[in-house]
């Protein structure tokens, strides 16, 4: 498995670049991950969207949907699109230090 | 003891599920009820076929408790609400149901309301769905005038019910046009919110690489936000344009409406969780979920439906035996795929296993991830298949609940 180094500390992340083991996350992980995802700043907005994911993952086992989060963390679909550009779900995830989120069938 | 077992839903799952139990069960051991609100069982794999006048809405539709074997009540109510704690269901029609098992088999529901302007200005003129009888009739008139232009196909999000068939759709749509020799003057686009054309990679590439052959623009990653139906654009979540002359959408689903009176029940989608082996719902032992209604990682098929049936029937009665559920359902599903011209695809796949060449049931059978005439036969056949041995729940030889191994090939 590849190895990434966020903040200082080794990490172990899955061929798609997710945390394999959500526990060895922190807070300032996530500002490294997102400045190299493209987010430049984490406001109270999208940390409200990545703590929502983080606790949604650890009680259900699987990380939300943008559907599920536009309906639930109480951030509307759009706004999301607007705080993570392109793919709010895989994006604030791959932040949030969780699975990428499993695609439904 | 006399048991109760309430069946809520009258379509795929709840009938083949309701008939399974008669046989199992005899009148003196066991009341069984199905309840819906209407008495139209609809084929829903015809849909697909009514846009293009291959077959037509009184075909496809009978009467629900026609389906339904002897000594099964069928009762004709929406429901309003479950309460868990009491094993009552509370009926729109006044009534009460008490049960011992629950079995949940609303299937999904169409929420186009949920995207905005979806049913705005152009709605059932320039904005369609095939998902509902009304729709795939409407959609029909309008395809038959429809003299050339842009068709964007669009299933705003997954899960849908029978995710392949949108890309059927843009298959047969193809065959439509060429046979009206317009095909020249009419731009077809498949816009999905997916990163490929299906979500299992193998398939995704083959499907991807048909859209190709039949003339048909893939757009991926495309989340419809707002569709605007006078001006004929969807509009997607981040700002991007797609101009169309005539949408086919497929709405977002979610699980029935009673289901969110229901406390605990459902989902934030009101489907309802459950064991994706055992299908007893997470809230209470005593119910049961089959087909769409469930919030499990199996595709929303009927043919996912049909080998839950075997699998749910067995933990039934093992429930009621006091035993523990051994029955296990591995996610098989099995579709056939319409690409036109008299040809279909067949994949066969279940939780652990994506869709594989080779053959269905053994080395022997059908064709499976290719194009063949034998498939399309197939898919034909399946209706009466469907009316005369699914729904009665019968076992079919050589066809049985698990995903077969035999047949397929390994891909790297």
């Amino acid at each position: 498995m590849p190895n990434r180094n966020y903040a200082g500390v080794d990490v172990e992340v899955g061929a798609d670049g997710f945390f394999i083991h959500p526990d060895q996350w922190n807070r300032e992980m996530a500002l490294a991950i997102a400045k190299e995802a493209g987010v430049d700043e984490l406001t109270d907005r999208h940390w409200q969207v990545i703590e929502f994911m983080r606790n949604e993952y650890l009680e259900k086992g699987d990380s939300p949907s943008v559907r599920l989060l536009g309906k639930t963390s109480g951030v509307p679909v759009k706004e999301l699109y607007q705080l993570f550009p392109k793919g709010p779900a895989k994006l604030a995830a791959m932040i949030a230090g969780i699975p990428r989120p499993r695609s439904c069938i | 003891m006399m048991q109760r077992i309430v069946i809520l839903g009258g379509g795929t799952g709840g009938t083949l599920v309701a008939n399974r139990l008669r046989r199992a069960y005899s009148v003196g051991e066991a009341a069984i009820f199905v309840v819906d609100q209407d008495d139209r069982h609809v084929y829903q794999p015809g849909l697909l076929f009514v846009p293009f006048g291959l077959t037509h809405i009184e075909d496809i539709v009978r009467d629900r408790g026609h389906q339904l074997h002897k000594g099964i009540e069928y009762i004709i109510s929406a429901v309003d609400h479950v309460d868990v704690t009491s094993n009552q269901v509370f009926l729109f029609n006044g009534n009460e149901l008490a049960y011992d098992v629950l079995v949940i088999a609303t299937g999904a529901t169409l929420q186009p309301e949920q995207t905005d302007g979806m049913t705005g200005p152009g709605w059932m003129k320039k904005v369609f769905t095939f998902y509902s009888p009304e729709g795939a009739a409407a959609l029909e008139g309008a395809l038959a005038i429809f003299d050339g232009g842009h068709i964007v196909v669009n299933p705003i999000d997954m899960p849908i019910k029978c995710p392949v068939a949108p890309l059927e759709f843009c298959f047969l749509a193809d065959w439509y046009f060429q046979e009206r020799g317009i095909r020249d003057k009419v731009k077809i686009s498949y816009v999905t919110p997916l990163d490929g054309a299906f979500t299992k990679p193998v398939t995704s590439l083959k499907l991807g690489g048909m859209l190709e052959e039949h003339g048909v623009e893939l757009v991926v990653e495309f989340n419809t936000g707002e569709i605007d139906g006078e001006a004929g654009r969807l509009v997607s979540f981040d700002g991007r344009e797609i101009p169309f002359d005539l949408a086919v959408v497929i709405p977002l689903h979610g699980g029935a409406e009673y289901i969110g009176r229901s406390p605990g029940l459902g989902d934030a989608f009101n489907f309802v969780p459950a064991d994706e082996h055992t299908l007893q719902a997470t809230i209470k032992p005593n119910v049961f979920v089959i087909g769409d209604a469930a919030s499990i990682p199996a595709s929303k098929a009927g043919s996912v439906t049909h080998f839950q049936g075997e699998v749910l029937v067995e933990n039934i009665q093992s429930f009621l035996n006091g035993r523990a559920l051994l029955a296990s359902f591995d996610g098989h599903a099995n579709c056939f795929i319409e690409a036109g011209f008299g040809k279909a695809l067949l994949i066969d796949f279940n939780y652990d296993t994506e869709p594989l060449p080779g053959h269905y049931p053994s080395t022997l059978g059908m064709p499976l991830l290719k194009e063949s005439r034998l498939n399309h036969l197939g898919k034909l056949m399946f209706e009466s298949f469907y009316w005369h041995a699914l729904l009665p729940g019968r076992n079919i030889p050589g066809v049985g609940s698990a995903m077969p191994h035999a047949g397929k090939r390994q891909v790297s």
